[in-house]
């Protein structure tokens, strides 16, 4: 029987077998942040254990950092401060690499790493921080674990690893104008549900995944984790190659003629074997947003919110009111024409380069609402200063928005981005749990177009009917909620 | 021994679904490089209102559940963010088992290595058992890792368990320790993963010198 992509993975980094269900899995990457490592370096100095290879660990400071717009950072909370000082003296104490606050290629770490060329395929890479994931658009086993594991990596350079069951996932077709990737993760996770690929990792394949850019395919991987994935893989192509090799000039002569050989075996085999498959469509994709506390709550913003009675499941039912007692909707209210008071365009799902440029060929010539505020918090320095210098920094202050410095922001609110109690928010991040962007604020996930749409009318608007809208003016169409 | 092997006390039903990680331990606990306080920050927004003040309908704030030892929660319970906060918030509460039919993947992990023990049930299980502890009368709990049996007033229910995990919970193995004896197999399977992909090797190091070179 043949072999699926993530079982060779997993069988080219198995130092050896544990136990049935265990292997001892060696790391090539572990990243690391500011709030997930300071208890695993204390474990390790209280049983005086060292780094077993430093030069395979990176770290960066992006969550709780301050994303102001000004010239040299400084965390203005004491706590923040002191987890950002820790990670420097852990750093320079074990001569771990790091992306420290005032660095200008810091940023989100699940932007950073991959546009600096430190992923790449066959890798297995490890980091305090559940959207590891993201790195399967390169062919890279990526996930995330706990402090105590981090500590583990840290002492021995693996981990003890449960392997995980295999599903794949097929998008054929071609995604529709107006969608992007965000879109399709949104709409898969909707019809399998928030653990709907718990306990398995999932390859992704099929025309419609070819088709996508490796930052998309990113956001796909970033937000399989959402459905529970342990675990998210695209087979690299020739897309993959170009990416890593622009990005990592190491990779030449010999050693490039022996990757190349290494990553053309990357992809399941014709026989593989896989659990559990689903397949979709990509004609079916269409804008996507959540409208309860849980990614999988979600739906096409020319849907409506569920009814009650329309749901099987008890459990589905219960965690429908919950949502709608938190989020203020009400069954049967149209997506489209919900108010939002705050927009916010970043997170290492959605803070790319091709995110930004999305962004601004909708807001052109366009100005933010009078009653949003919308910030664009940029993935990394190096994507700030791209988009600086393409001009989009600039449409997108003259359109109204804040343009400000790197890091993880809103998307979890660690530092002062917070939304106030009751506040609305059109949202490019991850997760829409009930106080994850500030207590009492709320959440809809959508795509980078579908929030800059929502900037421009101040309520979620399809973003394929934005000129129309804009053309027969505002007025009439606002008012499914009153807020 | 014995006393690990037998867990016995108020069960709190928390019938969430989906119940996330960041609900457990919301962020403005995360700001830390220790691992105190997190008692307080436990489940804070269900706990607490706006003010600061338990809410008095919430059932961990409810008499008969002040002392819960257990939470039984919905299907999915700690699912989202790594924070291994999470698990020592629920420790340092005093909760020692959560039973669901199922649970996040890393908030699993991040049980096993610290001793929190978990306890899947299937569905009906758990809604036996949620019912049962909804009335104080009859919200005691025991759950016995010799048996692997859960316990409720009307309800008893078997559970599985890897052996590894069983190990874990009841011996609190040294894992570093126990991977560190492999040390020398390790670096023999580094040196020969090297020989064989030898652009995966010390890429942090080397990115980092590149850029700095080109700054």
């Amino acid at each position: 029987m043949g072999l699926s992509l993530y079982q060779k993975l997993v069988a080219a980094h198995t130092v050896l077998r544990l136990d049935a269900h265990n292997v001892l899995l060696y790391a090539d990457l572990h990243i690391m942040n500011e709030y997930t490592s300071p208890q695993a370096f204390t474990g390790l100095k209280e049983q005086g254990r060292a780094v077993a290879v430093p030069a395979q660990q990176m770290a960066v400071v992006d969550h709780i950092i301050p994303t102001h717009p000004v010239s040299f950072r400084i965390i203005q909370d004491p706590q923040s401060a002191v987890q950002a000082s820790n990670l420097a003296k852990n750093c320079r104490e074990y001569g771990i690499t790091l992306f420290d606050t005032n660095d200008a290629l810091q940023g989100i770490e699940h932007v950073i790493a991959p546009e600096h060329g430190m992923i790449r395929p066959g890798m297995v890479v490890l980091c305090g921080d559940s959207h590891t994931t993201t790195y399967g658009a390169l062919g890279a086993l990526g996930f995330g674990i706990g402090t105590s594991e981090v500590e583990h990596v840290l002492a021995t350079q693996t981990l003890v690893y449960r392997v995980a069951k295999d599903m794949r996932i097929t998008v054929d077709g071609l995604l529709p104008d107006g969608t992007m990737s965000k879109d399709l993760i949104m709409l898969i996770i909707s019809r399998i549900g928030a653990q709907g690929a718990r306990g398995y990792a999932v390859e992704f394949c099929g025309t419609a995944i070819a088709a996508l850019s490796v930052e998309a395919r990113m956001t796909l991987c970033n937000m399989a984790v959402e459905a529970g994935a342990r675990g998210a893989l695209i087979a690299p192509d020739e897309k993959t190659v170009e990416y890593v090799l622009r990005r990592a000039p190491d990779i030449a002569g010999q050693t490039m003629d022996l990757a190349l050989a290494d990553w053309a075996t990357l992809h399941s085999d014709g026989d593989a074997q896989f659990e559990l498959e689903y397949r979709f469509d990509a004609a079916d994709v269409a804008p996507y947003v959540t409208w309860g506390t849980s990614p999988d709550q979600a739906v096409a913003v020319t849907g409506t919110v569920p009814r009650e009675e329309l749901l099987a499941d008890a459990n589905d039912r219960a965690a429908l009111q919950q949502a709608l007692r938190y989020t203020g909707l009400q069954s049967g209210m149209a997506m489209d024409g919900i108010p939002v008071q705050r927009v916010f365009i970043g997170s290492c799902t959605n803070a790319r380069i091709e995110d930004l440029r999305q962004v601004a060929a909708i807001v052109k010539g366009r100005k933010v609402a009078a009653s949003v505020r919308a910030m664009v918090v940029p993935g990394s320095g190096a994507v700030r200063a791209q988009a600086e210098q393409e001009g989009i920094a600039a449409l997108l202050m003259e359109s109204g928005f804040e343009w400000r410095r790197p890091g993880c922001s809103m998307c979890l609110a660690m530092n002062d981005d917070v939304l106030a109690p009751g506040e609305r928010c059109a949202s490019t991040t991850n997760r829409n749990f009930e106080g994850r962007q500030g207590r009492g604020g709320i959440t809809h996930l959508m795509s980078p177009a579908m929030a800059a749409a929502a900037a421009i009318t101040g309520y979620i608007t399809d973003v394929r009917n934005l000129n129309a809208r804009l053309e027969a003016g505002l007025a009439g169409k606002q008012g499914a909620l009153h807020v | 021994m014995s006393e690990s092997k037998l867990i016995q006390g108020v069960g709190a039903p928390l019938p969430i679904s989906n119940l996330d990680t960041d609900q457990i331990m919301p962020k403005q606990f995360l700001r830390i490089i220790n691992k105190a306080g997190l008692d307080k920050g436990l489940l804070y927004d269900l706990r607490f209102d706006e003010q600061g003040q338990p809410r008095a309908d919430f059932v961990l704030n409810q008499a008969g559940y002040a002392n819960a030892a257990a939470l039984v929660g919905g299907p999915n319970f700690g699912c989202g963010s790594s924070r291994e906060h999470a698990v020592w918030g629920l420790q340092q509460y005093g909760i020692k088992v959560v039973i669901a039919s199922s649970f996040g993947e890393i908030f699993y992990s991040n049980a096993m290595n610290n001793r929190l023990l978990l306890v899947m049930l299937n569905e009906t299980d758990v809604q036996r058992i949620l019912a049962d502890l909804s009335n104080p009368e009859t919200n005691q709990l025991t759950v016995d890792l010799e048996t692997m049996t859960v316990r409720s007033h009307s309800h008893q229910a078997v559970f599985t368990m890897s052996e590894r995990h069983r190990r874990m919970f009841l011996e609190g193995q040294d894992v570093i320790g126990a991977t560190l004896a492999h040390r020398e197999e390790i670096n023999a399977f580094a040196a020969g993963h090297w020989q064989r992909h030898p652009w995966l090797q010390d890429v942090a190091q080397k990115t980092r010198e590149r850029l700095d070179a080109g700054a």
